[in-house]
């Protein structure tokens, strides 16, 4: 098989809140063989809130962050869904609209650089999926999950809006997604199913709208723990911060203690490979990992 | 028959007569459907063959009038549009068939849609403008300026979006995103007078387009890809271009993000969290921030990291920006 290569677009949480999450992304990696080029350039996604702000400068801090990925040469994979939405989003504006892309790139000139489109944009998730495959994937497995039920947390925004997310995760249909349950299933483990696993954490609205995203947090923790699982498995690392950290105002808002261990994706896959507690950055986790 | 693909699929239908049941129930249907059918004509084959007092909506058949939205598996359909072979490449062939919102059920499938008609009417969905009583000359709209509409006009209220909205489960005062396209199809209509009005209306806490979670559920749902969560993004850059935006946790929190973008390039989370909340606001985040501190999960104002080449997003946030707040 061919060596992966790839450019790491990490996001801001994987360098600050969830660093457990670059962490193990780069032990999987190592494990696999698959080469990460750090995109050390690159600059906020603007995670959905910059774009409700200025649309166009969003999109031009986007594609300058694909720019690097361009130079490179390589697919930009990302470990966070509104990373990947929004980047993904850019990519398809910009390359179905000429007019909007030449706008973009005089800015874009002013410091020496040019979107092309050239780059493709894909969640680590489906990178492993579709490039390194699962059979390729069990076949690595020295520490099968086997013992543990496990709930897979898809995150909004690596499955909808699933026009524009199918150009990157193989057609997963978001009413009925399938790629997260075949990775825990790759890895030796029991895929658990529940209704809240393609539904939202709340975590945009964290804020501004408390209630609101402390119920649905609620709503997916209490729905994984009714459906037996041992633990939750998320790619998304604003989903983790969502059900890893604030577990008690979710208790809170829906009237029932509900906390769960939650994993990000690469911490299951490192589990599996055989990766040690530390080099997945377990300790880092607020809902202390108990199983390991 | 010829060519008439056929297989057999088990319909577990939702029943419940609000007059006369205390809780819902469930009847299962197995029936053998062609690749042609759509979920209208299971419908109708249970209601003609098995059960006249089952009850649903149906009218155009068209997929124009809207009022046969319901739900299969979770995924709001309209039941004349939702062909079932294309539902049985997505779930197999279960299927449960439940009205938009099980809790607003009237009698089986049909619901009550007050709320929606309530949220619609609180946007003022219609064209306010002064028209001569008997204008000789139409009141000719420019193609570019149809267009600024992003074909929200072609929303046909069924419901799908704003019963597929989790926010709005929780929240019964949103305002929810058919509405909301709604209130940016008028809002853009060069001809309209009450645009900043409707504006008003959507920048209000709670109610408005700041309490979206972004879960892009109704992108999803909508039949006639309308695409609301485009017109609700939308929504929100119409009330920082008008200057109406007002000073609070939402609008600070999306300003928040260009602040530390220049500063670092990346966001500073903690940074964004006091800025959004304001230096009181902020205590209440501290018995978490305390844990996640504890972790190993925040990084300190100190050891703050930037992008590299960060010069580079500094002059494109001089040059691109073009809001101000």
């Amino acid at each position: 098989m061919q060596m992966l290569r790839y450019a790491l677009y990490t996001g801001c949480t994987a360098r600050e809140s969830t660093p457990e999450l670059l962490k193990s992304t780069l032990a999987v990696a190592e494990k696999l063989g698959i080469e990460l080029v750090l995109l050390d350039e690159a600059s906020c996604c603007g995670a959905s809130h910059l774009q409700d702000y200025d649309d166009f400068l969003s999109l031009v801090l986007n594609a300058r962050n694909i720019c690097y990925a361009e130079k490179l040469g390589l697919t930009m994979v990302t470990i966070c869904n509104t990373c990947q939405l929004n980047t993904a989003m850019t990519k398809h504006r910009l390359d179905t609209n000429p007019e909007l892309k030449a706008k973009v790139n005089v800015k874009l000139a002013e410091v020496g650089l040019e979107y092309k489109g050239t780059s493709e944009v894909t969640h680590f998730l489906y990178a492993i999926i579709q490039d390194y495959g699962l059979e390729n994937l069990a076949k690595k497995v020295n520490v099968p999950l086997s013992q543990f039920n496990i709930a897979p947390f898809y995150g909004c925004h690596n499955i909808r809006p699933s026009e524009l997310q199918n150009l990157s995760n193989g057609g997963e249909n978001p009413y009925n997604p399938t790629s997260l349950d075949d990775l825990i299933i790759a890895c030796g483990g029991n895929n658990v199913d529940y209704d809240a696993k393609n539904k939202c954490c709340g975590f945009h609205a964290e804020l501004q709208s408390p209630h609101t995203a402390a119920v649905l947090t609620g709503n997916a923790l209490s729905g994984a723990i009714d459906a037996n699982a041992d633990w939750m498995v998320t790619p998304c690392p604003l989903c983790h911060l969502k059900l890893d950290v604030q577990h008690h105002g979710a208790s809170k808002a829906i009237g029932r203690e509900v906390s769960l261990p939650v994993l990000h994706m690469p911490q299951m896959v490192g589990l599996a490979l055989g990766c040690t507690p530390a080099e997945l950055g377990l300790q880092h986790h607020v809902t202390k990992v108990n199983f390991v | 028959m010829d060519g008439l693909k056929s297989q057999q699929v088990t319909f577990k239908l939702f029943r419940f007569n609000k007059d006369t049941d205390y809780l819902p129930y469930y009847n299962t249907y197995v029936l053998d459907v062609t690749h042609e059918e759509v979920i209208l004509d299971v419908l109708n084959r249970i209601k003609w063959d098995h059960d006249g007092s089952l009850s649903y909506r149906r009218s155009c058949r068209h997929g124009i009038c809207g009022i046969c939205s319901i739900k299969v598996n979770g995924k709001a359909i309209l039941a004349c549009k939702a062909r079932i072979f294309d539902l049985i490449n997505v779930f197999g062939a279960d299927m449960t068939i439940d009205p938009l919102s099980t809790k607003r059920a009237i009698k089986d499938l049909i619901i009550d849609k007050e709320d929606f008609w309530d949220k619609h009417a609180q946007v003022k969905p219609f064209l306010v403008t002064d028209v001569e009583e008997n204008p000789s000359l139409e009141n000719l709209v420019s193609p570019h300026d149809a267009e600024k509409l992003l074909e929200a006009d072609y929303c046909i209220q069924c419901g799908a979006c704003h019963y597929s909205c989790p926010a709005l489960e929780i929240n019964d005062r949103f305002i929810g995103p058919a509405a909301f396209a709604a209130a940016f199809r008028f809002a853009a209509d060069v001809r309209d007078d009450s645009s900043l009005e409707r504006l008003h209306i959507v920048n209000e806490e709670t109610e408005g387009v700041w309490d979206c979670v972004k879960c892009m559920e109704c992108a999803e749902a909508c039949p006639k890809d309308v695409n609301p969560i485009e017109k609700i993004t939308k929504l929100h850059n119409m009330i920082f271009d008008t200057g109406i935006a007002k000073d609070n946790v939402a609008t600070r929190h999306a300003v928040g993000f260009a602040h530390s973008i220049n500063k670092h390039g990346l966001l500073d989370e903690g940074e964004l969290v006091r800025y959004s909340e304001g230096n009181i606001g902020v205590m209440k985040h501290l018995p978490e921030a305390f844990e996640m501190w504890k972790n190993g999960k925040i990084v300190m104002p100190w050891n703050m990291p930037k992008s590299k080449n960060l010069d580079e997003v500094k002059k494109l946030i001089e040059s691109s920006s073009t809001v101000k707040f």
